[in-house]
């Protein structure tokens, strides 16, 4: 990653359902090549940001500044998604019907239109990248093994591995190791790390000793806003966030 | 793999063989054998077999955006309608003087009393202009419906809810005499096709054989689309959209793309139809006739082409044979099948012929 800067910048960043503010003129940054966790109690507003930055959510208001580009809370989903923004959700997302090299071969970064879907057929490249992307997330072996046949845990790494095929620049992981055993969490962490090598990754995680393993910036979210953000000892120690996950009782 | 490569080349050898006989045997049965032998098909029956086959082609659409796309249409009666009414169109005016009024414009016309032909009927009375509006009227009405309905992201049972309004208001809409398309009458009394007498019948074997090359070719297509890269995308669209969404595809272009090339498949459905039945009213094109579309392809098998031509050919044939022999059956039978596919045998006759495959395979293997 040879840019420099924020990644992504939420500037004042409110929305609310029905009344219910979800976030709360939030202000949030990330540089490029971070690997950042986000944590925080339920209802801290979390799980939204991620759907404001991939659009899912359209912001009451505020801004999304991605890389050099300006406002994209307008963007349409798949608009985001070419700029280069991938989101990996809590529970598992795949087609469940298609083989697990389908699944990552229609993830791939690639013309997605109407017209070329029809009509191209897949490069040499493409081919390599679909080997190179199943072997990061070990499933090399069962390239064609129906998807929704996956454990719960090849589940999660396939929906990564999707991501990881649309080369996206800032991957959004909502809570990868949730439900998963010890085992596969230590390879979760791995993969991750792997991953930030090359992009940004912003995840949300409850598993503290997850985050320990791995991460050097937390940052705590709390009612919609920014609560605190430093190294993961920084955090844990800091009087405010011990109340707010241990005080109320 | 390689079980999946032979299955695979024994579908195909399948589909050759009864593509073959349809196009060859079945035409032949009706010419060579004197009419006592047991093998001899009439003039009746391959005129009703090939009224199935252009209902087959409209299966395969429904099947398109149903089976593959998960999107439930209970409008495509509409289409198949439209499609009817331009080839219904082409042959009113090719019936001239021979009319019951000896007039120039059609009967219903000056009884109606309209004097002059209306403007949207002139360019009808070309075969070419016919042939590229069966298809592309219900393509274009299609387009816009289908535009406005998944950009603002109408999914579900909400679709299905809103194609059937579209079913009725159609059929209201036709039925009213001052849209000049002959009213609760439709259109009928037809003479010719491109000067062939519709009564002749080499004309009747001609229309089942045109029906035939017509199905293989649509068949051909909706293969090749199910194969590409887009058939992958529709069934991702059926499995899970938003995963697809966020993978930077624009579901409702593709879904608005299967919808426009599914209407256009029942518009050709509806224009084989008309010259083999010799008529057409608004009451093929409303609700129920588009249920029952939909109902041949949930009994033949969703998700499979094969299977969508077995559900509407098996259905209409049953319906034939009922409606002859017990008539106060069939409505009962149709709704009993319904049910029963829904509660018994989900994926259709397809489905259950793989049940019981795995089945044997299981037992005997």
């Amino acid at each position: 990653m040879t840019e420099h800067g924020s990644i992504i910048y939420v500037e004042d960043l409110t929305v609310s359902f029905d009344g219910f503010v979800a976030l709360n003129k939030l202000n949030f940054f990330m540089d490029y090549g971070e690997l950042r966790f986000v944590i925080g109690p339920n209802g801290a507003g979390k799980t939204t940001l991620l759907d404001v930055i991939c659009g899912k959510v359209k912001p009451t208001k505020g801004r999304v500044i991605f890389g050099r580009d300006s406002d994209i809370s307008t963007y349409r989903e798949h608009e985001i998604a070419h700029l280069g923004i991938g989101r990996k959700f809590q529970t598992p997302s795949i087609y469940l019907h298609h083989t697990v090299r389908e699944n990552i071969e229609l993830s791939l970064k690639q013309d997605k239109s109407v017209w070329a879907t029809l009509f191209r057929r897949l490069s040499s490249e493409s081919e390599d990248r679909i080997e190179a992307v199943l072997d990061m997330i070990g499933l090399a072996e069962k390239p064609h093994q129906i998807a929704g046949s996956l454990s719960h845990g090849e589940k999660q790494w396939l929906e990564i591995g999707m991501v990881m095929a649309q080369e996206a620049k800032l991957l959004l992981i909502d809570e990868p190791v949730a439900g998963m055993t010890d085992h596969e969490t230590e390879k979760t962490g791995i993969l991750l790390q792997t991953i930030a090598k090359e992009r940004s990754v912003l995840v949300i995680e409850h598993d503290m000793e997850f985050v320990r393993q791995i991460s050097n910036k937390v940052s705590v979210l709390h009612e919609g806003q920014l609560l605190c953000e430093g190294s993961v000892d920084e955090v844990q120690n800091n009087e405010e966030v011990m109340e707010i996950y241990l005080g109320r009782g | 793999m390689f079980v999946s490569h032979q299955k695979k080349k024994g579908e195909w050898l399948v589909l050759t063989v009864i593509a073959f006989g349809l196009l060859v045997v079945v035409p032949l049965l009706n010419l060579v054998p004197g009419e006592e032998s047991f093998l001899y098909l009439s003039d009746f029956q391959i005129n009703l077999l090939g009224k199935y086959l252009a209902f087959a082609i409209l299966a395969l659409g429904i099947d398109l955006i149903w089976g593959y796309t998960g999107i439930l249409s209970l409008g495509h009666g509409v289409f198949f309608g439209l499609g009817a009414y331009c080839m219904g169109m082409h042959l009113m005016l090719q019936i001239g003087d021979r009319s019951v009024y000896g007039s120039a414009i059609p009967d219903f016309m000056v009884w109606n009393r309209v004097t002059e032909l209306p403007l949207f009927w002139k360019p009808f009375s070309s075969f070419l202009f016919m042939s590229g509006a069966v298809i592309f009227v219900p393509m274009l009405v299609a387009a816009l419906f289908g535009f406005f309905a998944f950009r603002s992201r109408i999914r579900g049972v909400y679709f299905a809810i809103i194609t059937q309004a579209f079913a009725l208001s159609a059929w209201l809409l036709f039925n009213r005499n001052e849209l000049n398309l002959g009213g609760t009458n439709g259109l009928t009394d037809f003479k010719t096709l491109l000067g062939f007498e519709l009564a002749d019948p080499n004309t009747v074997r001609g229309l089942y054989i045109v029906t035939v090359i017509a199905l293989i070719g649509a068949y051909l297509f909706c293969w090749w689309m199910v194969r590409s890269r887009l058939g992958k995308v529709l069934v991702a669209i059926r499995d899970h959209e938003n995963r697809l969404r966020y993978s930077g595809y624009s579901p409702a272009a593709f879904k608005t793309m299967v919808f426009v090339i599914s209407a256009g498949l029942a518009g050709l459905a509806g224009a084989l139809y008309v010259p083999q039945v010799g008529i057409i009213t608004p009451s093929q094109m409303g609700v129920l006739p588009s249920i029952e579309m939909v109902v041949w392809v949930a009994v033949g098998g969703r998700g499979a082409l094969y299977g969508a031509v077995i559900g509407a050919v098996g259905v209409n044939w049953a319906r034939s044979f009922l409606t002859t022999n017990y008539p106060d059956v069939w409505l009962y039978f149709l709704g009993g099948l319904f049910m029963a596919v829904v509660l018994l045998f989900p994926n259709g006759i397809v489905g259950l012929v793989q049940q019981a495959q795995r089945w044997i395979g299981r037992r005997f293997s």
